[in-house]
């Protein structure tokens, strides 16, 4: 069965639909690059994956295997988060507070983990800094360091690559295939669509009616040519 | 000047005051880290109109324990207003300020319309900048105030790193499957409990000073969440401490005096993260 399947959803709100007709399966190990113009509906799809809003119609059926808590999210950065004091060990061993439950303290399994995925995504030497005072590209990856704490199964992130500069955009890139090759499934929005049939496996082109191709179909696709040809 | 603290301190309700005094600056303290960040503090000032307006009506209906009714009401109010802050930002502001406007003006419109007492002017002023002084407080006010002040340390302290989740990032908490809505609730039902509890020491106007300033205090100075509660925490209370203290010798209203010396405390961490920063 597959890890996520969408059926038939319509995504929008109060004000109408924005896009219809969404039919898609993720199956475990797949890497989904979200693609479209801005204000297409690329984040609302995350959200409604996520439980955060219904969809307009239509139904998203997680598998087995597949609990709530057992997905990672980064999501495209709120405001609250700039001027948190926050150290980055912190904000880590936040993404086991699902795994955590009811219980108030995290054990020493779980700063283990933290641990580990901070080496993962070499921030460890930031442990103790303060989050505020980290670049972009570094936050980024500190964000990721907790959303592999949340999940090993699952991660959905929204836009990571967002003001990174070239090197740490394809660092970031890299890093990410790394985990899908580990056998993490990757959901990603991204406007870059040139990296997007490099990595993925599936594109999801998201537009009033959005398409669900492989990446070879997208690739010879009249819509896909036509986006990658824009591109530098 | 040492001699007449000494002397004041030998009475046990000197003592008791100043005990619940510090319980109270610790744990408004604690929740001020959050409400700051969480851009929730005018929620605090709101709720403390809210609990001046319930407070004139429980001491015009000639309640004894005037607690039973303010608390629940603060608390219904909390929960109203965070839920009205979460749609959209704007109508959660005016929302805000439509109620607590509306509680203060109810408040001293039904005090001035029905209350009993001669000396009506006095007893607006106190609930609204707190006793003049910390010793006319009653022994069972000290023991309420002690107990819940010990409830919501200890919930914070059980919830810590919950809250810090919620605080931090709402949507990541949510989608790694933390009830984020219900800590949010939480939340406000403690801030309100806390309201409550610290009026009776400082009074409704003056309690978002003792909630924020430690807190934006802290955050001058300090890196991790940790360090500013901690540092929050002990600056509040030291502040509490030595404003009581300089109330009882120099005959000055406590709630201004705290307040006067949580003002310097922040100008003192401003100048020195400006420093540091250098
Ligand atoms: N909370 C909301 N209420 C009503 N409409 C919304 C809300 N959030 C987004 N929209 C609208 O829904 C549409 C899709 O928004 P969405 O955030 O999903 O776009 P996006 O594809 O993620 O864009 P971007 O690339 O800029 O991140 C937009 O037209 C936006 O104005
Ligand atoms: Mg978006």
């Amino acid at each position: 069965m597959a890890l996520i399947s969408v059926s038939n959803v319509s995504l929008g709100y109060d004000a109408g639909i924005i896009a219809k007709d969404i039919n898609l399966e993720i199956n475990n190990g797949d890497y989904l690059c979200i693609v479209g113009e801005n204000g297409s509906g690329k984040s609302t799809f995350i959200k409604t994956l996520l439980g955060f809003q219904r969809p307009l119609s239509g139904k998203v059926i997680f598998g087995e295997g597949l609990r709530k808590n057992e997905i990672g999210y980064l999501p495209q950065q709120t405001s609250v988060q700039k001027d948190f004091p926050a150290s980055v060990w912190e904000i880590v061993l936040s993404g086991c507070q699902a795994r955590a439950g009811l219980r108030p303290f995290y054990n020493s399994d779980e700063k283990k983990m933290a641990r580990e995925n901070m080496k993962r995504m070499n921030v460890e030497e930031f442990a103790g800094r303060c989050y505020r005072q980290l670049s972009g590209g570094q936050q980024q990856r500190v964000l990721l360091a907790r959303a592999l704490c949340a999940s090993r199964s699952l991660l959905i992130l929204d836009e990571p690559v967002s003001g990174l500069d070239p090197k740490a955009t394809a660092d970031m890139y890299e890093a990410i295939k790394k985990l899908n090759d580990e056998g993490v499934t990757i959901i990603m929005i991204s406007h870059d669509v040139n990296a997007a049939v490099r990595f993925a496996t599936h594109i999801l082109h998201m537009r009033s009616n959005p398409v669900f191709l492989t990446k070879e179909e997208y690739k010879n696709s009249d819509l896909g040519k036509c986006y990658l040809a824009v591109e530098p | 000047m040492t001699g007449s603290i000494a002397t004041y301190f030998e009475y046990p309700f000197v003592r008791y005051a100043i005990i619940v005094g510090m319980l109270i600056a610790l744990c408004s303290s604690l929740f001020g880290v959050t409400l700051v960040l969480k851009r929730f503090s005018f929620i605090g000032d709101g709720l403390s109109h809210v609990a001046f307006g319930a407070l004139a009506v429980a001491s015009v209906i000639n309640l004894t324990n005037q607690m039973i009714l303010v608390l629940p009401i603060t608390v219904g109010c909390a929960i109203l207003m965070l839920r009205a802050g979460q749609n959209t930002r704007i109508r959660g502001d005016a929302m805000v300020a439509m109620v607590s406007v509306g509680a203060l003006a109810f408040g001293y419109l039904i005090m001035n319309l029905f209350s009993t007492s001669t000396n009506l002017s006095g007893d607006v002023c106190t609930t609204l900048f707190g006793s003049t002084s910390i010793l006319t407080l009653t022994s069972e006010d000290v023991l309420l105030s002690a107990i819940l002040s010990v409830a919501v340390v200890a919930v914070f302290i059980i919830f810590y790193n919950k809250i810090f989740a919620v605080t931090f990032d709402e949507g990541f908490a949510k989608a790694t499957g933390t009830n984020a809505g219900g800590y949010n609730l939480l939340i406000a039902v403690v801030i309100s409990v806390v309201i409550v509890v610290a009026m009776n020491l400082v009074g409704s106007l003056l309690i978002s000073a003792l909630v924020v300033f430690p807190a934006l205090s802290a955050m001058r100075i300090c890196r991790s969440f940790k360090g500013v509660t901690v540092f929050s925490a002990v600056l509040s209370v030291s502040c509490a401490f030595a404003g009581m203290i300089t109330s009882i010798v120099a005959g000055t209203p406590v709630g201004a005096t705290i307040v006067m010396v949580d003002i310097a405390a922040f100008l003192v961490c401003f100048v020195t993260g400006l420093a540091a920063r250098r």
